[in-house]
């Protein structure tokens, strides 16, 4: 298992490497087209040559990649074109932000969806046909769509909760929870509807297994074989379920930031993105990328330590 | 699992031609009405320039935020002066043309390199597996809004980074469906007869990948809308186009003033995206599941059994005892089995089978495979598959009808009748230790201490010749040989000294010298114990060497039982003597082999 594992982690440093080296290359390959965009368009030709020069954006590809990724490793991820701010510095009160969003809906995602999926696979019938239809319809409007209603219902119309900002979970609990509140729930739903129906996949298949079957004629109570070992083998798929949930969280939050104007780091690289700011672009796909890699690699780890095989190898 | 009802033929049904699917797409109303809603949506972007009443921006200052149902204007205009209807449909060329973009670059990517890796394999493979990894660990939103500094606001650029984004997808699902089919004999048989590699892939391996891939598509067409929408929501797309992401932008930016014309991209994203999902939801039920049974719900399944049984040819002769019935242990009578075909009949794979079974006698039920004989074995222990229905019969255990008693089935099942499988590594939990799941089996069947059971079971194990039990009990699933896992299940079936054991083709999963051993092992604890039992199988030569009686099966009906020296030597039935000649000239084979 350790051999698998190093690979494993040796393979993750090349990913990061080989994304973070791509998206680098594509950013900063036009240095000129950065400038102009930072200084506007009406500049002159010389404050554009200036200003490459100044920004470094006139030295070869590698060697700026070579600085930047120097940097990173000392967590100076350089300093914003426009404001002169440290990219670390930025991320770090954005990256909370977003996670304060995240990691409770995750939680609230995977009880709810293992709860439904479970009870869907082994009960049938109507909870299952219930989570089949919330599957498609959660999937099928766009976790912004269903945000930009919650505000319409929530807070335009009724008022409970306001509309955007975000209060700190240190500054006031209460008022932390009021602002998070519906970004939770227009996140939830998709990743629910679409983790439900995966848990619900892997216990079926477990289900299905022969040992489950020679479980059944020996005489083993059925409530015995759901708890003591279909999801006991179920576990695994599962794990990967949680993972990929992560990312369509992620993902779902940049969006759900526009809506709510939230500071997180979606609004940060999406805001960055438009105004040409690279390195706090570059910044916030490093966190991203590594959070991606992070996952996987603890899914991988937990996969292999649940099963016997690789355990004992 | 050998049954017919649950195998699925994958490339018969490739085959399968254009017009037929269409057919049964048509006779789904949930794929008519997303088919509708598509088509209508690509005509009314193709037909754009002639049923918008103007150009997308052209701005009617004095009937801003005029609400629906103004004249002139059905949906209102926005309030930046537009009318909302036109540029929905503006909008509707905009989406199609970028959903376009997204599924014409993944499938171009992820096909062609998932057809070229599943069928030459080697280094290619592997570099676009890496490839693949390497995409797949890209933060996809957070790249396109990145690559914005790169493209600027031009959504169609940002669609073909999404399509190379989504190739991945493609990628792994050609080349799993190529290395399957690469494998089957009739690719074998295309390269003998000399067709060059690209004839091949053209012939088999397209028909294979091609309903798959149009089945994924319409989801790729889905997440493409939402994307798009998305995109051009975060402000990302170019203000002057009229998309339905950049409508759903600006009118949530006037939220506060007119809400209401955020309603309506919205609803035409939602209903679009979910159209393509329902859709290919529907193209997968018709191009791929209809082979495979399904499990009825309730009401549809009496329904089922109903009609199955009014069709049934009446209350025949009272079925007669074929032993003495004191002596017998098990006796099926009149079995009906069959799954749910796709119009929702019954698809009757066993058609009314009575069998008898004495205490202490082997008794082999031999057939080919899919004649039923699995499917009586699993009847008398109540694990037929879920979707399994019994459309007549009793399963009489020492006088008492199991089918028609949930109760009696659920105590009689592991401690008066036991199951040994068929293929030995599956049928233990891969999770647990030997002796856990050993354990396990003889509680739940004879409620006694941990210790006893163990104390019993390494006995047992001793006695089926296994010499250290103490050391495989501490094993897991993986570390033993498929004829200890044989040997372990027979254990397993046996430890709660049942009455009958059913065992279901337990040697043929196993290799020659260890079938001998398992069928020996048989023999000597119905010798020992006088348990009687029922061999499932399709080997004569098992037959002749262990069974005292034998039924012989065809297409779901008893042909022919009989005691095995009588059978052997003086076949009644027509199909038991070309069984009995082809496994003798199967055996003639053999022995020219050897």
């Amino acid at each position: 298992m350790t051999r698998h594992l190093l690979f494993n982690l040796g393979r993750s440093v090349l990913v990061l490497f080989v994304v973070t080296f791509i998206v680098f290359a594509l950013m900063y390959g036009d240095g000129y087209g950065i400038a102009y965009s930072v200084l506007g368009l009406t500049a002159t030709p010389e404050a554009v040559e200036a200003k490459v020069v100044a920004l470094g954006l006139d030295r070869p590809l590698l060697t700026q990649f070579g600085d930047w990724l120097g940097g990173a490793f000392t967590g100076d991820l350089g300093r914003s074109f426009y404001t002169g701010q440290s990219v670390s510095e930025a991320l770090s009160t954005r990256v909370p932000v977003t996670l304060s969003v995240v990691i409770p809906t995750l939680v609230l995602t995977a009880v709810i969806s293992v709860l439904l999926g479970v009870t869907a696979a082994v009960r049938g019938g109507v909870v299952d046909r219930v989570v089949q239809v919330i599957s498609v319809g959660g999937t099928a409007v766009p976790s912004f769509i269903v945000a930009i209603a919650l505000v319409f219902t929530f807070a335009i119309r009724w008022r409970f909760f306001p509309a955007t900002g975000y209060t700190k979970l240190s500054d006031s609990p209460t008022a932390w929870l009021a602002s998070v509140a519906l970004p939770m729930v227009a996140l939830l739903i998709g990743a629910v509807a679409s983790a439900a129906q995966q848990f619900r996949t892997a216990v079926l298949d477990t289900i299905g297994r022969d040992y489950v079957r020679t479980l059944r004629a020996r005489g083993v109570r059925e409530s015995n074989i759901i708890f003591g070992h279909v999801l006991r083998n179920a576990a695994a798929p599962g794990l990967t379920v949680i993972s990929l949930t992560v990312f369509g969280l992620l993902g779902g939050a940049v969006f759900i930031e526009q809506v709510f104007v939230l500071p997180g780091m979606g609004q940060l690289a999406n805001m960055s993105a438009q105004i040409s700011d690279v390195p706090m672009v570059m910044g916030t796909v490093l966190v991203m990328v590594l959070i991606v890699l992070v996952v996987n690699f603890t899914t991988d780890l937990a996969i292999n330590l649940l099963n016997p095989k690789a355990r004992t190898r | 699992m050998t049954d017919v009802a649950t195998t699925i033929p994958l490339t018969g049904d490739a085959r399968r031609s254009n017009k037929s699917v269409l057919r049964r797409l048509v006779a789904n109303p949930q794929a008519v009405i997303c088919l509708v809603w598509l088509l209508g949506v690509l005509l009314v972007g193709a037909l754009a320039p002639w049923l918008a009443t103007s150009d997308p921006n052209t701005t009617f200052l004095a009937e801003t935020n005029a609400g629906p149902g103004t004249p002139g204007h059905p949906l209102g205009v926005d309030s930046a002066g537009r009318d909302v209807l036109n540029r929905l449909i503006w909008g509707a060329r905009e989406s199609a043309m970028a959903v376009a973009v997204v599924t014409v670059v993944s499938v171009a990517l992820g096909v062609s390199t998932g057809l070229i890796a599943g069928f030459y394999r080697g280094r290619f493979e592997s570099i676009a597996g890496f490839i693949t990894d390497v995409v797949l660990s890209m933060p996809g939103i957070v790249l396109l809004i990145a690559l914005y500094a790169l493209t600027g606001p031009d959504v169609l650029a940002a669609m073909a980074v999404y399509g190379v984004l989504l190739a991945p997808s493609y990628y792994r699902l050609v080349r799993s469906i190529v290395l399957g089919v690469r494998n089957e004999l009739y690719v074998d048989a295309a390269r003998v007869v000399g067709l060059s590699d690209w004839r091949i892939v053209g012939r088999h391996v397209l028909w294979a990948v091609r309903a798959p891939v149009i089945i994924q598509s319409s989801f790729v067409m889905a997440s493409g809308i939402g994307i798009e929408a998305g995109v051009s929501f975060l402000g990302l797309g170019d203000p002057t186009s009229s998309s339905w992401g950049i409508m759903l932008q600006q009118s949530f930016n006037s939220i506060y003033n007119n809400p209401i014309l955020v309603l309506w991209p919205a609803l035409v994203v939602s209903i679009t995206i979910l159209a393509l999902i329902l859709f290919g939801n529907a193209l997968s039920d018709v191009l791929q599941a209809s082979a495979r049974s399904k499990v009825l719900p309730p009401r549809a399944r009496r329904r089922a059994l109903a009609a199955a049984r009014e069709a049934l040819p009446g209350p025949t002769t009272e079925p007669t005892p074929l032993g003495s019935s004191d002596d017998v242990i098990l006796s099926i009578r009149d079995l009906r089995i069959g799954y749910p075909a796709p119009d929702n009949s019954v698809n009757q794979v066993v058609h009314g089978v009575d069998l008898d079974v004495r205490r202490g006698e082997i008794h082999g039920l031999v057939g080919e495979s899919g004649s039923g004989k699995s499917q009586i074995a699993f009847s008398t222990l109540g694990i037929l598959p879920k979707e399994a229905l019994v459309v007549s019969g009793h399963v009489m255990l020492d006088g008492e009808d199991l089918l028609a008693d949930d109760t009696k089935l659920a105590e009689a099942r592991g401690t008066r009748i036991g199951y040994v499988p068929q293929e030995p590594m599956t049928n233990l939990d891969p999770s647990f230790t030997i002796g856990r799941q050993l354990v396990k089996g003889l509680r739940a069947a004879r409620p006694m201490s941990k210790a006893d059971a163990r104390k019993r079971l390494e006995e047992l194990l001793v006695s089926v010749g296994i010499t250290d039990p103490d050391r495989v009990m501490g094993l897991y699933p993986h570390e033993i040989s498929g004829g200890m896992a044989q040997r372990v299940l027979i254990c397993g079936a046996i430890a709660s000294q049942p009455d009958i054991i059913v065992a279901d083709e337990p040697t043929t999963a196993l290799d020659v010298t260890v079938q001998a051993e398992v069928l020996e092992i048989l023999r000597n604890l119905s010798l020992e114990r006088g348990m009687a039992m029922i061999l499932v199988t399709h080997n004569l030569g098992v037959v002749a060497d262990l069974c005292d009686t034998v039924s012989v099966m065809k297409d779901g009906l008893i042909v022919e039982s009989a005691d095995v020296e009588e059978l052997f030597s003086n076949p009644r039935e027509e199909y038991t003597q070309q069984l009995l000649a082809s496994s003798r000239s199967v055996e003639l084979m053999e022995d020219n082999d050897e």
